[in-house]
């Protein structure tokens, strides 16, 4: 491999590299909060409000992500009558369906931490005069985070792969440009080069996330 | 008029009567010892004082307030004022695991900004002092021997100025070696004119400590006395089985 061509498909190579970052963390910054969202509606009093909540878990859990990716992006502009209103610039439209998609498992790994919680330590809080919202966030919150740190990060992981579908719907990221450039140079190189570059993100990111969860030990 | 006074309590779980037609009452600085076989109903009785159990009837007055009156609980807010006079110590410690030793005494008062939050930290560092744990006041739970951890949960429950300590069981999950240290912090509360109701089956505290013992067998109170008349004299017959049992 010259030097040359190395030159030549690493600088759209890196400009796909953006898309996918980009995505990532508009994604991993709204399903987040939405995750935890549908955690608390999901134990709601409100029966019908958490039949809801439950029943979206169930359904974007049960199909696969690339379906909802097509139903979003092409989908729901077929859709007579309103389907006009729906069409969206192919990036926003993607980054919304990653994040309804991330949402739902965020919302289910949170849910175990909560229950991974004594209920000791409610009562103790209770006793302490503290209320409800304030046994929540001081004493309930951090511990589930503990809790759902790990699955979190592995979560998190799959998500920077994951960004490979919006190949799907045509928006041009990494692996969109490794693929051009394979077609277009008949060379197995870009492949590697976008495998290699996948690596350099989670192995970032494995880091990061270590570093939280030592930080998450309370020990 | 007593100071916590009990009548005609009542609870059932799923059909299962766990407390029949309860009554007693605690003075001032008065130190009472529940004992009784495991599924009496002391725990539930000593949870329903801070309503961390909700009775089916009866009455439980606290300092002249009705906490509930003939079943019907005081509305929330005077509930919440009420119980957050009684400290309580479970069994099972509930310290919060990610928060240090310091912090866990420090987080509800200043949460609920009881005090000057320089006010918070003199008294925790004081009530560490007394306990004996300073030195491990940056450590956290997991670092602690459970009867270092009991000694945090007492002192958590007095950063509250409680005006009764409620103890449940406070010994039964340590090693024997370690009771000790946690029996002492308690004989100094009691020295202190603390009132206090402990569920216990540490019969020897509840001999030197207790200035009254309550003995509980399936819901009901089957004798209630001094130390020496419960422990030396017993007159009911299902008294003198437990003892015999656990003596």
């Amino acid at each position: 491999m010259s030097f040359d061509y190395f030159n030549m498909i690493i600088r759209p190579m890196l400009e796909g590299t953006k898309v996918t970052l980009w995505l990532f963390l508009i994604v991993i910054l709204f399903s987040l909060p939405l995750g935890f969202l549908i955690t608390l509606l999901a134990r709601s009093r409100f029966k019908i409000v958490a039949w809801f909540a439950q029943g979206y878990i169930f359904v974007i859990r049960g199909t696969p992500l690339l379906l909802q990716l097509l139903v979003i992006c092409f989908g729901l502009p077929m859709i007579p009558g309103i389907g006009e209103y729906l069409v969206l610039p192919r990036f926003t439209a993607a980054c919304i369906g990653f994040i309804l998609n991330y949402a739902a498992y965020f919302a289910e790994i949170f849910r175990g931490g909560l229950l991974a919680i004594d209920k000791g330590q409610y009562e103790a809080a209770q006793v302490l005069g503290l209320n409800r919202w304030q046994t929540f966030r001081n004493i309930i919150i951090p511990q589930m985070i503990r809790v759902a740190l790990p699955a979190v990060s592995n979560e998190t992981i799959t998500l920077v792969k994951d960004t490979s579908l919006l190949y799907a719907v045509a928006v041009p990221e990494l692996l969109h440009f490794a693929q051009t450039a394979v077609n277009r140079d008949f060379t197995i190189v870009p492949y590697f080069f976008a495998g290699f570059i996948y690596l350099v993100i989670t192995f970032v990111l494995t880091m990061i996330l270590k570093r939280l969860e030592r930080r998450y030990q309370f020990e | 008029m007593a100071f916590i006074e009990i009548s005609r309590l009542k609870k059932s779980f799923s059909g299962q009567e766990v407390l029949k037609n309860i009554n007693f009452s605690v003075g001032k600085n008065e130190v009472v010892a529940m004992i009784g076989p495991s599924g009496s109903g002391k725990s539930t009785l000593l949870r329903s004082l801070v309503h961390l159990e909700t009775v089916d009837d009866g009455t439980i007055v606290f300092d002249g307030r009705y906490l509930v009156k003939d079943g019907q609980y005081a509305p929330a807010h005077d509930v919440k004022k009420i119980t957050s006079k009684m400290g309580m110590v479970f069994q099972q410690f509930n310290l919060f695991p990610h928060l240090t030793v310091r912090e866990n005494l420090e987080i509800a008062p200043k949460v609920l900004k009881i005090q000057p939050v320089a006010e918070i930290e003199k008294r925790s560092e004081e009530l560490l002092k007394k306990v004996g744990l300073i030195d491990k006041k940056n450590a956290y739970p997991a670092q602690l021997s459970g009867g270092q951890k009991q000694r945090v949960a007492i002192a958590r429950a007095l950063m509250m100025q409680p005006e009764i300590m409620l103890f449940d069981e406070p010994t039964s999950a340590l090693d024997p070696e370690l009771t000790g240290e946690v029996l002492q912090v308690m004989k100094d509360l009691a020295k202190e004119q603390m009132t206090m109701i402990i569920v216990t089956h540490e019969m020897h505290f509840a001999r030197d400590v207790a200035d009254r013992v309550i003995f509980m067998d399936q819901g009901e109170i089957v004798e209630t006395g001094s130390p020496v008349e419960i422990f030396n004299h017993p007159k009911n017959e299902r008294t003198k089985v437990f003892l015999k049992r656990v003596v």
